[in-house]
């Protein structure tokens, strides 16, 4: 079968390799009929996240058609079309039992390297490098999918592929952010990051009752998007003072909450943003967090601040003196997808929301290194891509 | 390989600090290693005392391993799961990990009271096979021509609290092996502590048993209980061998470059 393959920093190929098959009783196979590139795949295309193997198969949102089960495998059957969560759950385990999906003890086969580095493993990632797994990732004809009596939800035949699609990770991960938020009816959320997780973080804030939104970004396209889809009122941070304009919109109380979509690759032109980027490259910090930073400093006083990600390793000069001196919450974490499959397919369903709308280039399997090549580069006014096998 | 309390009384405790107090005191260090302790901390404190009173840390090191020396008992070699208590009587290992599992106890008891489910997740085993209620036939993994087999009996057992296996005499490695469960309050689980001990019999290891050594580490002993873990919750292990990945290309690609490299030379 086709597969997105890593090689390296900047270096993907669509390769043949063996199609996967039935390892465990409570594996699935699925034969995949749409993937996306994520914004967190860009780390990897960047070479930021260690124990990646040349070879690797990439990919964690996907969906298609369920083609053989294991024996233990009750609930699907061949021909059922279900969406994949990118986080894999047993259901069983302390974590999974209390809805903390994206921590499972049990599906992380290297759980001893994540332990070496965070002292506890999470779960395990589709096509996220050998600390999380090193699982086949679903950019690719098929996917094998563990615990698929556990994960995967059944989608009906009414709504296509790029409505459900993003329920795989980037509509609960933006929704997660929002609930993270503990919003209030009436409170004023910013998000920094107008990509997909943000766009999505954006619409479920309005969702969970904030009263005004405000996105900041410095992409035309994803600002316009954010203005238009979102409802939010945008601010551009190379054309205005980001901490200025909060507290203005804000009535000089700042927002109730803040959302750090952008994670460990933040962009920025100031003084602070040029110094992670000198440490990045002298290896002595190994994330970048101008986005944060500023997120902590315009947080009103007793507000959350929430961190959908992506954060691998260290953080240099986190300004964790404003985030005490203004008793700030910091809630933080991969998605527990599981948690949110159902209500948010009903909400699609209710016609409150189309998810495809994040979605600017569809292209073909084959076609995926020029998709990773736009997306990180945000060429062509790209925001979304998705692979078709 | 017998036990030494320790001997400093302690008062009241809670269950948890109860079931977890052994493992804080119990010696672990060997005697001849515990006399160098005495010594050579005796001389760092005589030396920290002649240098000013700055030499504080000499001194404290100094007085550290001298207690260690005199109690036995070494909090890193704890820390470690290390113990070299038994290595006056030669070569042999001492083992502890714990793990919590969110199952009932009784469950936990019951997967552990049938010895046929220990080769399902400790590596080292290859197979036991009980032969009456109490009596089991254990084999350790290892090269074909050299078996490592023994007899055990079930010397202790306290449902849903204590199992506890011992290799029978004569058998050709000594072995015992203590699995302790506590139930945790509000539906956490159970916590599962175990302990193995292996040694020769007479102090000297053949070469089976050496090997075993090798292999047998805490960390290992850690990954065992993992898969414990995994077996009793979801019912089988996670994996990805034999998963697809672009071995071949990859592998295209190094012997082009290996037929490159041998063209040049």
């Amino acid at each position: 079968m086709k597969a997105v393959c890593w090689y390296g920093t900047g270096d993907v190929r669509v390769e043949t390799v063996p199609e996967p098959k039935i390892l465990n009783p409570r594996d699935a196979i699925i034969k995949v009929t749409l993937a996306a590139i994520c914004g967190s795949d860009v780390h990897l295309y960047d070479g930021c996240i260690p124990t990646m193997h040349k070879g690797d198969i990439l990919g964690h949102e996907c969906m298609g058609e369920v083609v053989e089960t294991g024996r233990e495998v009750k609930n699907l059957r061949p021909g059922d079309r279900v969406v994949v969560p990118f986080a894999i759950a047993c259901g069983q385990c302390f974590f999974c039992t209390r809805e903390l999906w994206s921590l499972c003890d049990n599906s992380n086969p290297n759980a001893w390297m994540a332990e070496k580095v965070y002292g506890y493993s999470g779960a395990g990632l589709f096509g996220y490098s050998h600390m999380y797994g090193g699982y086949a990732g679903g950019q690719a004809e098929y996917i094998r999918v563990p615990f698929a009596d556990v994960g995967p939800i059944k989608v009906p035949a009414s709504l296509r592929d790029e409505q459900v699609l993003f329920l795989s990770d980037i509509f609960p991960t933006g929704y997660m952010a929002a609930e993270n938020c503990q919003l209030q009816r009436g409170d004023t959320v910013a998000v920094w990051g107008c990509g997909p997780v943000g766009q999505f973080a954006i619409r479920s804030a309005y969702m969970l009752g904030a009263d005004q939104v405000i996105a900041i970004d410095r992409i035309p396209e994803r600002l316009h998007m954010a203005k238009t889809h979102g409802q939010a009122t945008v601010l551009d941070y190379q054309e205005v003072d980001v901490s200025e304009a909060l507290k203005d919109l804000t009535g000089g109380r700042g927002p109730d909450a803040c959302i750090d979509a952008v994670g460990m690759e933040a962009h920025g032109t100031s003084l602070d943003a040029v110094y992670d980027q000198a440490k990045m490259a002298m290896f002595l910090a190994t994330d970048r967090l101008h986005a944060l930073r500023q997120a902590i400093q315009a947080c009103r006083k007793g507000g959350t601040v929430s961190i959908p990600g992506v954060y691998g390793g260290f953080l240099d000069k986190v300004p964790m003196g404003a985030a005490f001196a203004k008793g700030l919450t910091l809630k933080m974490g991969q998605t527990h997808v599981q948690r949110y499959l159902r209500p948010l397919l009903g909400r699609i369903e209710h016609g409150d929301i189309d998810p495809a709308f994040v979605i600017t280039h569809r292209l073909r399997l084959e076609d995926a290194p020029h998709g990773y090549a736009i997306f990180r580069d945000k060429k062509d006014n790209c925001i979304k891509v998705v692979l078709r096998p | 390989m017998s036990e030494h309390p320790g001997t400093i009384t302690r008062p009241q405790q809670t269950p948890a600090a109860e079931h977890h107090m052994p493992a804080d005191y119990r010696i672990n260090v060997g005697n001849f290693e515990r006399a160098l302790s005495v010594i050579g901390g005796g001389a760092l404190v005589l030396y920290g005392l002649r240098r000013s009173l700055g030499n504080l840390s000499l001194m404290l090191g100094g007085g550290a391993l001298m207690y260690r020396g005199f109690t036995g008992h070494c909090a890193a070699y704890e820390a470690m799961g290390v113990s070299t208590a038994n290595q006056d009587a030669g070569p042999g290992i001492l083992l502890e990990s714990t793990i919590t599992v969110n199952k009932p106890v009784a469950e936990v008891y019951r997967f552990w009271r049938q010895v046929e489910n220990h080769p399902r997740f400790m590596t080292h085993l290859e197979s036991v096979v009980s032969q009456g209620e109490r009596h089991s036939h254990w084999m350790a993994k290892g090269p074909l021509h050299m078996p490592l087999t023994w007899d055990a009996d079930l010397i202790e057992e306290r449902p849903n609290t204590l199992l506890s296996w011992r290799s029978v005499p004569g058998a050709d490695v000594d072995y015992m092996g203590t699995v302790r469960l506590r139930e945790l309050p509000d539906g956490r689980g159970t916590e599962v502590r175990l302990r193995l001990e292996y040694a020769p019999p007479g102090g000297i290891a053949g070469v089976a048993l050496a090997k075993l050594f090798k292999t047998l580490t805490v960390r290992q002993l850690k990954e065992d209980l993992r898969r414990f873990k995994q077996i009793i919750e979801t019912g089988e292990t996670p994996t990805t061998t034999h998963q697809p990945v672009a071995t071949a290309s990859s592998m295209r690609e190094r012997n082009v470059r290996n037929h490159q490299h041998s063209a040049v030379s």
